[in-house]
């Protein structure tokens, strides 16, 4: 590996200085499981490394009143353990406990899995359907919100522009009617490597859906929400007749590839699968 | 070169290197401290050979920068019992042959024991859950489930 820098910033106005120092050189290092990993294999190459991953401002679960603040560098295994995360955002709460294992669980974080952009990232699906805004900080200081679809632009590529740094995940807390789902389907039952992942809320306003939101992951080149299929079933009830209506509209939103751990027509087959079991689920 | 003085408390007692920024602490431990019973297998977190605790906490030492490790406090397995003083973790794994080839064992005993200190009394399933991290080649688990399970009614 080349000569590199390192430099643990002590607070943000530190943290400021070195992204404008170091711009376009500059490559944020928390938890490192996915980072130190391509610096070995050559697939990244940071001359400067800055390390966030004890920043006060960036860690940490706040709650306030109708939101949620969760750290760009807090750790996944902090997520899974969180009494808020589990009470108001449950879907997040599973993802978080089937990232990896429990070692890299330990150092992997939540900004970390975003910024990584892999299609499987397994927290993007949940914090899709919760509508989660990204807080985004440029080295020259200015701030911008993008909302987590946004924030995923195509495969492996994210909003985030060089010196750029990710502060802060603000989920808007559920409705308390709000119902959620979550499956993630991996080759086996833990330290898996999603196949195909669904998230998705549902409100219920008497006997049909008021508000749908449903994502996907590992079945296109990005997490995607599922916008038609969410407008098609708002207003609506959900029975088998439905399900059958929704499943072309799914195979139209969704575009998997074939590869190790799944054919494409698998992918399609078991992505609709657990879609209707979710949705089901919820709406009982 | 950059390098960078840190400072790692191993075992209890504080140590001190010379590392680059992309020295891992598993490197650093391994070739800078004689901590060799810290092993390396993967070097890319999949199969946990190179456990150790870092401030409490179970993880990859080969997905941890050893300047990340500055002035932290690190237990390997040597920390956890010696031949002559082995914790009832590791006795358990003797006796029930928990160990084959024994390159996994290093990580499997830290591993075993972090779960032990959060959860005393774990599930089996729970105790197969806080190993699926480490990756045994030889015995097929069973044994090593059985060990951590008898270890934690002895304690």
């Amino acid at each position: 590996m080349k000569n590199v820098a390192y430099y643990k910033p002590q607070d943000p106005s530190e943290l400021l200085e070195l992204m404008q120092a170091h711009k376009t050189r500059a490559v944020l290092i928390a938890g490192g499981t996915n980072l130190i990993h391509q610096m070995r294999s050559g697939e990244k190459e940071p001359e400067v490394l800055v390390d966030i991953s004890e920043l006060e401002d960036l860690t940490g679960i706040k709650t306030e009143d109708s939101y949620i603040t969760i750290g760009s560098a807090t750790t996944i295994a902090e997520i899974a353990a969180s009494p808020v995360i589990g009470e108001h955002c449950p879907i997040l709460a599973t993802a978080a406990k089937q990232l990896g294992n429990p070692l890299t669980r330990n150092r992997a974080t939540i900004g970390g899995n975003l910024a990584n952009a892999s299609p499987c990232a397994d927290t993007a699906p949940p914090l899709l359907a919760l509508e989660a805004e990204i807080h985004i900080t440029s080295a020259e200081g200015q701030t911008r919100t993008v909302p987590a679809d946004k924030f995923f632009m195509d495969y492996k590529w994210t909003h985030l522009d060089k010196g750029d740094v990710m502060t802060q995940i603000v989920i808007p807390k559920p409705h308390v009617a709000a119902k959620g789902g979550h499956t993630k389907l991996g080759l086996r039952k833990a330290a898996a490597i999603c196949v195909a992942s669904v998230a998705l809320m549902l409100e219920k306003e008497g006997d049909v859906v008021q508000r749908a939101r449903i994502a996907f992951g590992s079945v296109a080149p990005k997490p995607i929400r599922a916008y038609r299929l969410e407008h098609y079933i708002e207003g609506k009830s959900i029975d088998e007749k439905l399900l059958s209506h929704c499943e072309p509209l799914l195979q139209e939103e969704i575009s998997p590839i074939g590869d190790i751990r799944g054919s494409e027509s698998y992918r399609r087959f078991a992505t609709a699968s657990i879609f209707n079991r979710n949705l089901l689920q919820a709406w009982a | 070169m950059n390098t960078y003085h840190i400072e790692i408390k191993v075992n209890g007692e504080w140590r001190e290197a010379e590392v680059t920024a992309t020295d891992t602490l598993l490197e650093v431990l391994r070739s800078n401290l004689d901590a060799v019973e810290v092993k390396n297998g993967c070097e890319q977190g999949d199969c946990g050979a190179c456990t150790v605790i870092l401030e409490g906490k179970p993880v990859n030492s080969c997905l941890v920068l050893a300047v990340q490790a500055n002035r932290k406090e690190v237990t390997t397995v040597k920390g956890i019992g010696t031949q002559e003083s082995p914790h009832h973790l590791q006795t358990a794994f003797v006796e029930h042959g928990a160990i084959q080839c024994g390159y996994c064992t290093p990580g499997l005993i830290v591993s075993a024991k972090a779960l032990l200190d959060q959860n005393p009394d774990p599930t089996r399933e729970e105790i197969r859950e806080g190993i699926c991290g480490n990756l045994c080649r030889c015995t097929g688990y069973t044994k090593i489930v059985e060990a951590i399970e008898d270890a934690a009614s002895k304690k």
